[in-house]
């Protein structure tokens, strides 16, 4: 093969990281279009309502963002660790924790009297999300320190965790957060522990996406940037060849755990200080981790692609239920389209097993 | 009346374990051939449904049982194709299985009965003194999986390519056939225990019914060490702290939060992984997928 020039490398190589994702949404789009013939609805009707539902109008735009920015958090959290070897598969435990933490703080701190109202807002907000932060990466260190020192698989104790943390977020609700409003959520969080809505008037659209799009550059500075990336990054590629380089696989293994979930615990935090505004009684998962994870696939584990990915699962969650009112298909066809998409780009092998018998049936036939 | 508290507790109990130990039954399969699958819940929940979907169409509960083991191996197959032809990331392969189930069974359930959150009555599996035959067959199934894992030869390969693909296929095992067989029997007994659920404890089949129930079965599998008969033991543990949470809840005992019963089974298997209860260690080979040299 005659040497590629840089650009045209560059180039090729880009087609081939986008090529899978690609192929793989236009399957979950086909299998979507049939269970939508198999409901007895029109397609052309459903995309249509899919579309005002999602880009409509400027709200309708802001809404799709809403969905779209916890999905940024918890993609680039579950691509961080992957890019370390790691699966975290608890980053819906991790946004749990951080829920409970950020409220705790957005409820129970007092900013002091004198502080002027933007002075307050940013302290609070601060305090509250790095309390968050703090109790995501504290969740998934538990599962990177087993892993790093006990050798357990994470993914098996990511899960388990997220199920102690269902269960401890609704223990401390019912036992010491429950709101006066009513049941089922806790106290609100104060005014000046909120983010601010309304980018786009009419939209619940808040500040969250700013911090959203800084976390995704800082991981691109981080993992491509720094020393500490280039330990991570190069654990995930090949361990053995790491720990022979003299890079320490257990430090790197728990610190990828904890970055990773503090990206979970950022999802939390800023979700409920920009939308719920307090914790609501959990008797299953929101699934944002899980989503995090198709997101991080999609998006080949690079924060562009994160942030790609994400507003095209954020645009699912939020087209789904409209299309369910406005042309009567069952919004469960969301979830089948998702499950489609994760389960083509998780088969890639699929892909390259169709390509290499294009090639060969043209090797035979030339 | 401490005898009446102790038959109530066995009893639920037995019926808390059930579907839990059918679930990991499935579970030790699929991972005693090398291939993890935590797709268990969403093949449980396809179970379920398949499982009262077959006996409202036939008025048979034991059809329905039948439909909904058959459903389980078919979707099963999807992760078995997925994870040893294509070898693809099992546990992403598992995750995405879980999604689109339960995408699946609500879109079904929209689509056979119009409505959402949950069927009409159907004709479920009959009881024997008192207990559901649900609850018999799992326990019997449990040692048939002992000696069929232990005592034969086709259970020596099927943990022979968990543990050393390479050396297995070396002395002449087909190694993807033997994880086929560990994969769809998963399904198999992962959509038996959706049935244990919709046409079993109950005789319907509602929204999410599964909850997280498959997630509780891996952890047997784990706490259980990969063995049929650990998975009973773990399963009757679980089961006991789930009848204790539901007991606590329904007499409002608030001295212990029900919600920490509800942890017990997956606190116990971290420990159990940490080595700090009994050390449990996954087969060699689970989760790797086997490139067969040419």
């Amino acid at each position: 093969m005659a040497k590629e020039s840089g650009l045209s490398r560059v180039v090729h190589e880009a087609v081939e990281a986008v090529s899978i994702p690609v192929l793989a949404t236009i399957v979950g789009m086909i299998v979507g279009t049939v269970f939508i013939l198999i409901a007895g609805k029109s397609p052309i009707q459903a995309y249509t309502a899919f579309a005002q539902a999602v880009a409509g109008s400027p709200r309708a735009f802001g809404e799709t963002l809403v969905s779209t920015i916890p999905l940024i958090f918890t993609g680039l959290a579950v691509s961080l660790a992957f890019r370390s070897g790691l699966f975290n598969i608890g980053v819906e435990g991790q946004y749990l924790v951080a829920q409970i933490a950020a409220v705790v703080v957005g409820y129970a701190v007092k900013m002091p009297e004198g502080l002027s109202p933007g002075l307050a807002g940013l302290f609070h907000v601060t305090l509250a999300l790095l309390a968050g932060t703090a109790a995501g990466a504290f969740w998934a260190s538990i599962a990177g320190l087993l892993k790093a020192f006990r050798g357990v698989h994470e993914v098996i104790n990511s899960i388990m965790l997220n199920y102690v943390a269902l269960f401890l977020g609704s223990w401390l609700l019912n036992a010491y957060l429950k709101g006066s409003s009513g049941q089922g959520s806790s106290q609100p969080v104060q005014a000046t522990a909120a983010l601010t809505q309304g980018l786009i008037e009419g939209s619940r659209l808040h500040t969250g996406l700013w911090i959203a799009l800084v976390a995704a550059f800082v991981v691109w500075i981080i993992l491509w940037k720094t020393p500490s990336g280039y330990e991570i990054r190069a654990v995930g590629l090949s361990p053995g060849a790491a720990e022979y380089a003299g890079i320490s696989v257990g430090r790197n293994i728990v610190l990828a755990m904890a970055l990773s979930g503090a990206l979970s615990g950022l999802a939390g935090a800023v979700q409920t200080l920009g939308v719920n505004r307090r914790f609501f009684e959990t008797t299953a998962f929101v699934g944002y981790g899980f989503d995090g994870i198709a997101v991080a696939l999609v998006g080949r584990n690079h924060p562009l692609g994160v942030i790609l990915a994400a507003l095209l699962f954020g645009a699912l969650e939020r087209g789904g239920p409209q299309m369910q009112a406005a042309a009567g298909v069952p919004k469960a066809v969301i979830y089948i389209v998702q499950g489609t998409v994760i389960f083509f780009v998780a088969a890639e092998g699929i892909w390259r097993f169709l390509r290499n018998r294009k090639v060969k049936t043209e090797v035979k036939t030339a | 009346m401490t005898w009446a508290i102790i038959t109530v507790l066995v009893t639920a109990t037995l019926r808390a374990a059930t579907p839990l130990l059918l679930a990991a039954l499935g579970g030790i399969f699929s991972e005693r051939s090398g291939v993890v699958n935590i797709a268990l819940e969403g093949i449980m929940l396809v179970g379920a449904f398949a499982a009262v979907w077959v006996s409202f169409v036939t008025n048979s509960a034991l059809l329905g049982m039948l439909g909904g083991m058959a459903a389980g191996i078919a979707y099963a197959s999807l992760h078995a194709v997925a994870s040893i032809k294509y070898k693809a990331n099992q546990t992403v392969s598992g995750v995405a299985l879980n999604l689109a189930a339960a995408g699946l069974t609500e879109f079904m359930l929209n689509k056979v009965w119009g409505q959402a959150g949950g069927t009409p009555s159907v004709a479920k599996m009959p009881d024997l003194f008192g207990l559901n035959l649900f609850v018999y067959l799992a326990f019997i199934l449990a040692f048939a999986a002992h000696y069929a894992l232990w005592k034969t030869s086709w259970g020596l390969r099927l943990r022979a390519v968990g543990e050393h693909p390479l050396a297995a296929d070396t002395v002449g095992v087909n190694v993807a056939k033997m994880r086929y067989w560990g994969v769809l029997l998963s399904g198999a007994f992962a959509g038996l225990a959706g049935a244990s659920l919709s046409i079993g404890l109950l005789s319907r089949f509602v929204h999410g019914m599964t909850a997280g129930k498959g997630f509780i079965a891996l952890a047997a599998v784990i706490f259980g060490k990969w063995n049929p008969l650990g998975a009973i033991a773990a399963t009757l543990l679980f089961g006991v702290s789930e009848s204790l949470g539901t007991i606590f809840q329904t007499l409002g005992i608030t001295a212990i939060p029900y919600q920490f019963f509800s942890m017990t089974p997956y606190v116990l298997t971290m420990l159990a992984l940490a080595g700090f209860v009994g050390r449990s260690t996954p087969p060699a080979a689970s989760g790797l997928p086997y490139e067969k040299a040419h």
